[in-house]
């Protein structure tokens, strides 16, 4: 219990110090701090438009944490889940569009198989190279996706596009992949709130992440590399086989975002879906320490403050939506300065007790 | 010269320094000593100002000083040689020595003078010191005496000494030695932290034993003897001694023929190496650090490239060249590394994640369909296991191994390696950093998994121990074996000469 409340210390105080300081920039741009905030989580947690869009907005944010959190686990950095989602993305579409005659029982396990696999051999791509080669998974997972994304954008234009169609969007999949929404279980959630299935997927996501990583042999391996490559090393662990393994995981983690997106909301490929999911995965996994009960914490709270930003946008005078924006900066810019604020106090510790 | 009277320091829960009270007189060679956490450095860092103690106070030449900062030290001529150096490895021995107090206005830096007097230091204690030499060039042994240059050129009177040996070879031990005394007869005062009693004995004029915080007493060194100043430290009998029986040799475990390890810019830390270890026996390793042990012990525990070993190691009928870690463990080898904050500890895990390590993936530890999943009692038991058998401090299996003392962090990998019952167990620099107590018990062990069958190679660079535990004993000297001898006969000038020399 005692270090619980120490895990959640820090990442607390980076909140709330980021909306105090939000607060004052919304002062001096001439506006009220606390009616402001009123909107931004009044609106996120109104039931059940703003709980149920929050909670939609959550899924991807808590695959791409869980994605970032396996690659950090094995000191692996995986910037690349932007990519990785989206090429998953377009495979769960194509496997639904190519198949789309089949009946739900295949083609639902399909192309979630085809989403997870997606991603696993895109984020394994770096992995490979980094095992092989040595040649750093920072560089390549960002290289991986400016052609992932690239990739997915020319297939959806030239090949898989309804014909006519102004938007850059592939045509849409078969009945037989789609997934509930979550409406329809959920007495007054209404089913145009895209929330789906693909949820409780994540929530089922981070106990298996939990699952592998510290009761298994493997998440023992990987957390091994992770902690001490030279003693994994030692203890008779192949270094290689870890970062392949942690990078396909998180790939896959990142991948399953296409399941939320293609069979649970919009039924088709939609070029440009991702609001910076795979981006804003690195925070949720920091904040969230690593760990898979921080990161569906985390990812709830950048969920809210995206839904709540556009209440702001609309119903405040000065404050515009990149509030948020301001807000999810100041919380990172905390969280990543933790090591810092943890030597200060270290040295203030050493220098006090001299003079009783 | 210098005295502290009643000094207290508490760091958070720990009293570190309890109502220490030390005379060190002028013109003596001084030596503290005690385990790893009886609070001699910290005393010494008082003095020097880096800690300001709760209570108490420091007299300097019979008057009370209050010394908040080694700035301060430093001008009542109280100077501090740390065991890791603070030298700047890029830069020369002058502008190393100068630094913080450099000569010159204050945009042309004047480092010719700076030479002089240095050179003249230099000579006046034999310390043979080019002040224009660049320091990463320099030997670890060299590196120390700019570090004492450093304290003389700033008119240190009293030099205090952090584990200076700690670093050196046998030789440059001697060596370091005659420069002490030559400081004293120079009138300095040299106070020396250490835990090794034969060098207490060589060099000390007054020694004075630390416990837990306290001074436990102070003896004149011409008083006193090895068995009663470990007893002191440690507050019960040690043995000293290995006591041990005559080995019962059996058949050969490993056969290692024609080793060499070629590096990738073409050198070859071990060269040409051949020898064998039998069931029964401790074979020791000598030799100067540095001249091809770590490579031996890596090549044996597969923990180097294939591409990059030629030459044979038969194992019992089983050619391990191209056998990975894995493998070679699952054939019965253990291996307690040099570096056990490198290679052998998960420092953030637990104490009991640690314990599985090596074994983590097989029953008993992994469990359930395809041995997946990790057995929580399994390895609960194990880590108990450990703990009760090497007397673990404190015996509690969720702490991070971080949190242990060093001794208690070698007796953590000690456990785990011998809870395999391996048959042939690889062991290096088993006692660096480890409290005599635990020195005691760790030679113990050693025998004990020699007499039930274990085949055992030991490197160490402490001569003593390979001398006193080994039955066979090998000198390592460039990558190749310099020669063999009895560690029951051979002296230690014999042993020396093969070390440096090779011949």
């Amino acid at each position: 219990m005692k270090t619980l409340f120490k895990e959640l210390l820090f990442p607390l105080i980076a909140v709330l110090a980021a909306f105090v300081v939000g607060g004052i920039l919304i002062l001096l741009v001439g506006d009220n701090p606390i009616v402001a905030y009123r909107l931004l989580l009044g609106s996120a947690l109104s039931w059940p438009d703003g709980i149920g869009q929050t909670l939609f907005n959550a899924t991807p944010l808590i695959f791409t944490g869980l994605a970032v959190l396996v690659g950090f686990r094995c000191g692996l950095f995986n910037i690349g889940a932007e990519g990785q989602l989206y090429v998953a993305a377009f495979a769960t579409a194509w496997v639904g569009i190519t198949f789309a005659s089949l009946p739900a029982v295949f083609l639902v396990p399909m192309c979630c198989l085809a989403a997870v696999l997606a991603g696993a051999v895109w984020a394994g791509i770096p992995g490979v190279l980094k095992a092989r080669f040595g040649s750093h998974e920072v560089i390549n997972t960002i290289m991986l996706n400016f052609i992932g994304i690239a990739l997915v954008s020319y297939l959806t234009q030239y090949h898989y596009k309804a014909p006519g169609d102004p938007i850059l969007q592939s045509v849409p999949i078969g009945w037989g992949a789609h997934i509930a929404r979550l409406g329809k279980f959920i007495p007054g959630l209404p089913e145009r709130i895209p929330l789906n299935l693909a949820f409780l997927l994540a929530l089922f996501c981070c106990f298996l992440v939990y699952v592998f990583l510290w009761r298994t042999k493997w998440g023992y391996e990987i957390r091994s590399t992770g902690s001490n490559p030279a003693a994994a090393e030692y203890g008779g662990i192949s270094i290689k086989k870890q970062i392949i393994l942690a990078m396909a995981v998180s790939g896959a983690l990142a991948g399953m975002v296409g399941i939320n997106e293609v069979m649970g909301y919009r039924y088709r490929y939609y070029d440009g879906f991702s609001d910076n999911y795979g981006f804003t995965g690195i925070a949720v996994a920091l904040l969230g320490r690593n760990h898979p009960v921080g990161v569906i914490l985390a990812a709830l709270l950048f969920a809210v403050l995206q839904h709540g930003g556009i209440y702001v946008d609309g119903f405040s005078e000065h404050v515009t939506k990149d509030i948020v924006q301001v807000l999810q900066g100041i919380i990172i810019l905390f969280v990543a300065a933790e090591s810092f604020f943890k030597y200060m106090s270290g040295k203030l510790r050493i220098k006090n007790p001299g003079k009783v | 010269m210098l005295e502290l009277r009643n000094i207290s320091k508490r760091f958070g829960a720990v009293q570190a320094n309890d109502n220490v009270s030390i005379v060190v007189k002028p013109g003596t060679i001084h030596a503290i000593v005690g385990e790893n956490g009886a609070g001699k450095s910290t005393a010494m860092r008082i003095a020097y100002g880096f800690y300001t103690p709760d209570s108490g106070e420091i007299y300097v030449d019979g008057q009370v000083h209050e010394i908040k900062s080694p700035h301060d030290a430093i001008a009542v001529g109280i100077g501090m040689v740390h065991q890791h150096f603070m030298l700047v490895e890029p830069m020369t021995v002058a502008e190393n020595i100068v630094l913080g107090s450099e000569p010159g206005s204050a945009f042309a830096l004047d480092l010719k003078a700076a030479a002089t007097e240095i050179r003249k230091l230099s000579e006046e204690f034999k310390l043979a010191v080019n002040p224009h030499a660049i320091v990463e060039h320099l030997s670890v042994g060299q590196q120390q005496r700019v570090e004492l240059l450093k304290a003389l050129y700033r008119h240190a009177r009293l030099l205090i000494l952090d584990e200076p040996t700690a670093v050196l070879t046998p030789l440059e031990v001697e060596e370091f030695f005659s420069i002490l005394r030559r400081m004293r007869e120079q009138g300095k005062t040299v106070i020396i932290i250490t835990h090794k009693l034969s060098e207490v004995l060589a060099i000390s004029d007054e020694v004075t034993v630390m416990r837990d915080g306290k001074v436990v007493g102070g003896v004149q060194t011409k008083d006193t003897n090895a068995t009663e100043l470990a007893r002191m430290m440690v507050g019960r009998e040690v043995l000293l001694r290995v006591e041990k029986p005559e080995p019962k040799i059996g058949e050969a475990q490993i056969t290692i023929k024609n080793l060499t390890v070629t590096s990738r810019d073409g050198s070859k830390p071990l060269n040409d190496i051949s020898f064998e270890v039998r069931r029964g026996e401790i074979v020791g390793i000598a030799g100067v650090e540095g001249n091809g042990q770590t490579e031996l012990m890596e090549a044996l525990a597969g923990l180097i490239e294939p591409s990059k070993l030629s030459g044979q190691m038969d194992f019992a009928g089983t050619d391990l060249i191209r056998k990975d870690a894995r493998s070679r463990r699952e054939l019965g080898i253990a291996h307690i590394p040099e570096d056990r904050h490198r290679r052998g500890l998960l420092l953030d895990f637990s104490l009991a994640e640690n314990s599985i390590l090596g074994v983590h993936y097989r029953k008993p530890i992994a469990s359930g369909p395809g041995e997946i999943f990790l057995d929580d009692g399994a390895i609960q038991d194990r880590v108990n296991d450990i703990i009760k058998n090497f007397d673990v401090r404190p015996p509690n299996p969720v702490l991070p191994a971080k949190a242990l003392s060093g001794g208690n962090q070698q007796k953590l990998i000690i456990g785990r390696e011998f809870h395999v019952h391996p048959k042939l167990l690889l062991v290096s620099q088993p006692t660096r950093g480890v409290d005599i107590g635990a020195i005691e018990f760790i030679h113990r062990k050693l025998v004990e998994l020699r007499d039930g069958g274990c085949a055992v190679l030991l490197i160490s660079a402490e001569l003593e121990e390979v001398t006193s535990l080994a039955d066979r004993l090998l000198i390592i000297h460039e990558g190749k074996i310099a020669g063999e001898v009895d560690p029951k006969v051979a002296t230690l000038e014999e042993i020396g000469l093969l070390m440096t020399r090779g011949h």
